[in-house]
């Protein structure tokens, strides 16, 4: 099978024009007779949901949580970028293109980033619409951030809770629909399985996940949007419920997965505490356009770090990144971190860890600013901390407030300690230009998808991209799909296609039902989350990702024989939906470490140890491997490569500099 | 473990919302850096070792903004520290020999899953009965075209953090929700985009906050008080005035 990724032709800033422009429509009379299934109900499937529902579809949507509020879009903290030049500093839909596909170390399309960008601006004026309250400055006019990555400020936010306010924009279009009758909402609901009929996805089986029986639902088209997979590494800054399962499921149905092995490690995250740590919290990025990072000059340096004279500071990303400095991409910023700490620099008690300090800025940028609108002239250091700790509050409270209960230290008076952790997946189901998958009338949005951040994804882009997929591409894409199915009746559950995957889904019930061996399913996470960490982490090797495929093969065998599901199938049982899940990332972590070991270069957030420059950056190698890595599942740990070229017309690649 | 504390936990299990429920106690030995549902993770998984069923509890982000965690904590809606959610309270808030009482989220209209788990589906068809701006995708303006005082954007702002945990709920004593919905219908009424509805809307959310059972507000302030966004009891006022302007006017 060769993969098209049906890039519509000619000019690269004319494509989704003229696609939209052309794309086959289906006639309002015909859409009601359309059902479509939308899995999950963060930023991407909500706006998909209620877009899809406004025009005149008939959707159903899932969700595990008990509201689709709840969906992990809502953590979001720094912001959404778009190009709408407000500052006039010189953004234009192609340097927030060309900021992507270089921030993703080339290795994502052309055509779908330049479309991403086109819709960006839209994205801010609808969320504006539905009632987000952005940031404003005092004149009324909406303020920005600057964001990792780049040089122009183009990050709409709303204090630290960005992805709050967006999702409950959406949240609120999706349930205005439900009251109105468009969508019908199943909440607490997982997805299991996806159900194919002559090679397209009619449906789904979910698990209704108080009473825990098993339901079957058609759709003329199935939409996931169930995030990424972050948990694999167990400790991460996702929910502690965001899974692989649907995405899976559908792989293991005949959807390719896309680059895998493509993780974000953000920088800025709280440290490790304990062994019993159930997840990680992130610190949002939008810190560092205020906070220096720094490490002492000298090993184990235990002083207060407030009592470190500056020159005894190695603000080692200045140093290294004068360009962009602190505001270098997560994956650059992540590895520097990890460098000084591995060297001996790190600092805290586990001594992995880097000071993320806003003592300057605080004084001398705020304070100092506010001093003199007061007219106070040579303010002493109190009074300059006093009135900067008001305006830092102001952009970054929440954050602030919620480092010093994870910690118990408060960072307006010490600077916080940070350390890289799991945060996003750029790789996900293979898609087209359409966000089809390879299995007809099947779709992938948002996160779910591999498609817009090649190898690193820029900070506030998960937003543009999850609302992008939802508001303005799928209700577009889906027509050229379904303009071809308005012959098709719903097709009646008693299916034997149905009957056939609900009963797949019973079995592998039964069986985690059956084992009761003798270790709880977190302990088997927590042992897949150290090999993935370990040997798929911030820094790979062949050597150890073949030792972690055989571990994960080994652990897999253990899983099923050794497992501990309490309680019984058909009642509320978390216990059985984490067991399914990490049977699940038991399976993709193998799959992850088979792509980074076979993807022999370094390229932004996969970092092959063996390649790198002299000066521990990057080293990518287009020769052999500018393309997407599309992986088709034939058999447990048995699986076929496709390639899908990258072809660059309008960005000359290069070596990515920051410096 | 080399500073940990143990603490007594008196814990509602439920097995249903029809069976009855009781309390059960267990004995927990905690590190005071973890947060109070990373010591339930402990508890469970002693309970799982023991071959007996562990304590359901919703929780997702573990970070204070999913607004899924939702327990009782020694009668307090979020435990004994202000302004923060019980994911984010950690066992140094606790002493050696503490004896803790978690119960669930209590009301009428939140009937009990299992054990701590509740049912707050009332909030979203609250939500859905009027807690939106009446604007398809696509119908928009340029976002800087209508310019809102910072002032205004800000006071949104803060009624828009409402996380719908339910936690107003659970404080007050006639099991209301005017926090929740008067949070709504501030956010929206201030801003210009939802001025075009917000007689229809108050009255509609209204209406079906009342057909889900919850109680009237007494001006008891518990509510405000247990809040974990710290959202002010003025927009129950607001909520109040919109309201009666809104009857006033014939909606």
């Amino acid at each position: 099978m060769t993969l098209d990724s049906k890039i519509p032709e000619g000019q690269l800033s004319e494509k989704w024009t003229k696609y939209r422009s052309s794309v086959a429509l289906v006639n309002p009379a015909n859409k009601r007779n359309l059902e479509i299934i939308v899995v999950g109900t963060g930023l991407a499937g909500a706006s998909a949901a209620a877009s899809l529902a406004e025009m005149g579809y008939k959707v159903k949507a899932f969700c595990f949580q008990d509201s689709p509020r709840r969906a992990h879009s809502i953590a979001a903290q720094g912001g959404i970028n778009a190009a709408k030049n407000y500052q006039n500093d010189g953004d234009s839909v192609y340097r927030l293109f060309y900021d992507t596909i270089k921030g993703g170390d080339y290795r994502a399309r052309e055509g779908n980033v330049h479309r991403l960008a086109e819709v960006s601006a839209s994205i801010i004026d609808q969320c504006v619409a539905q009632g987000v309250p952005f940031a404003r400055e005092y004149g009324g006019t909406l303020s920005n951030r600057s964001f990792g990555g780049t040089q122009v400020q183009r990050t709409f936010y709303a204090a630290g809770q960005t992805g709050q306010q967006l999702l409950l924009g959406a949240y609120s279009a999706l349930e205005r629909q439900i009251g109105l009758g468009n969508v019908k909402m199943y909440n607490r609901h997982e997805m299991l399985e996806v159900v194919k009929i002559d090679g397209k996805a009619r449906g789904i089986i979910a698990r209704d996940l108080i009473s825990g029986e098993l339901e079957r639902h058609f759709g003329h088209a199935v939409l996931l949007c169930t995030g990424g997979y972050g948990n694999v590494f167990y400790l991460s800054t996702n929910a502690m419920g965001s899974n692989v399962t649907a995405a899976w499921k559908a792989h293991k149905t005949g959807a390719f997965f896309g680059n895998p092995c493509f993780t974000q490690i953000h920088p800025t995250c709280i440290p490790v505490s304990g062994h019993y740590q159930s997840k990680l919290t992130l610190m949002s990025e939008s810190l560092r356009n205020d906070g220096r990072i720094w490490v002492p000059k000298a090993k184990g340096d235990n002083r207060n770090p407030n009592d470190i004279p500056e020159e005894e500071r190695d603000y080692y990303l200045e140093r290294r990144y004068p360009a962009f400095g602190n505001l270098v991409p997560r994956d650059v910023a992540s590895r520097a971190a990890k460098e000084r700490c591995d060297a001996g620099y790190g600092v805290g008690p586990s001594k992995m860890a880097v000071y993320l300090d806003f003592r300057f800025n605080l004084m001398n940028k705020y304070g100092r600013a506010e001093a003199s609108k007061l007219g106070i002239e040579n303010p002493d250091d109190e009074t300059l901390v006093k009135l900067g700790k008001e305006v830092i509050k102001e952009k970054y409270g929440n954050l602030f407030d919620m480092y010093k209960q994870i910690t118990d230290e408060d960072p307006y008076e010490v600077p916080m300690r940070i350390y890289p952790a799991v945060h996003y997946t750029m790789g996900g189901l293979w898609v087209d230009y359409e966000l089809m998958t390879t299995v007809p009338g099947l779709y992938a949005l948002g996160e779910a998808n591999f498609s817009d951040h090649g190898a690193n994804r820029l900070g506030a882009s998960a937003l543009m991209q999850g609302l992008a997929d939802g508001y303005f591409v799928i209700p577009y894409t889906i027509g050229t799909y379904l303009s071809k199915e308005i012959a098709t009746k719903s097709i009646p559950t008693d299916h034997e296609a149905f009957v056939e995957a609900e009963k797949r889904c019973a079995d592998v019930l039964d069986t985690l039902m059956g084992i009761q061996g003798g270790q709880t399913v977190e302990s088997f996470h927590r042992r897949l989350g150290q090999i993935m960490w370990n040997k798929c982490g911030m820094g790979r090797t062949a050597e150890g990702l073949k030792e972690a495929i055989a571990e994960i093969q080994q652990l897999r065998e253990e899983f099923w024989k050794e497992v501990r599901v309490p309680g019984s199938r058909f009642e509320f049982n978390p216990e059985l939906e984490k067991a399914g899940r990490v049977a699940d990332f038991l399976e993709l972590g193998e799959l992850m470490c088979k792509d980074a070991l076979h993807r022999n270069e370094s390229c932004g957030g996969h970092f092959r140890e063996e390649y790198q420059t002299e000066e521990g950056e990057a080293m990518r190698d287009d020769d052999n491997f500018k393309y997407v890595a599309a992986w088709e599942f034939k058999n447990m740990s048995d699986w076929d490569m496709h390639k899908e070229n990258l072809v660059y017309e309008n960005i000359k690649i290069a070596q990515r500099s920051y410096k | 473990m080399e500073k940990g504390i143990n603490v007594t936990l008196k814990v509602w299990r439920q097995k249903n919302e029809t069976s009855a429920g009781s309390f059960e106690t267990y004995k927990v030995q905690a590190n005071p850096d973890m947060s109070f549902l990373e010591m339930f993770d402990v508890l469970n998984e002693q309970l799982i070792t023991e071959g007996k069923d562990p304590v359901a509890f919703d929780h997702d982000c573990r970070e204070g903004i999913c607004g899924m965690c939702s327990m009782v904590i020694n009668g307090r809606p979020h435990g004994p520290k202000g302004g923060i959610t019980t994911c984010q309270l950690h066992m140094r808030s606790f002493k050696d020999g503490d004896i803790i009482v978690v119960e669930p989220f209590r009301a009428n209209s939140f009937g009990v899953i299992k054990d701590l788990s509740v049912d707050r589906t009332a909030f979203d068809r609250i939500i859905a009965a009027g807690g939106f701006v009446s604007v398809n995708t696509g119908n928009a303006v340029d976002a800087n075209n209508i310019l809102i005082p910072k002032e205004i954007a800000d006071k949104a702002f803060e009624a828009a953090t409402c996380i719908g945990c339910g936690a107003c709920v659970s404080a007050c004593k006639n099991a209301s929700a005017m926090l929740f919905v008067g949070a709504k219908v501030t956010q929206l009424a201030l801003l210009p985009q939802g001025k075009a509805e917000r007689q229809s809307r108050v009255v509609a959310m209204v209406n079906q906050m009342d057909a889900e059972g919850f109680g009237a507000c007494t001006n008891t302030g518990a509510c405000a008080a247990e809040c974990p966004k710290e959202i002010p009891l003025s927009v129950i006022a607001t909520m109040n005035r919109e309201y009666l302007a809104a009857k006033l006017n014939g909606k």
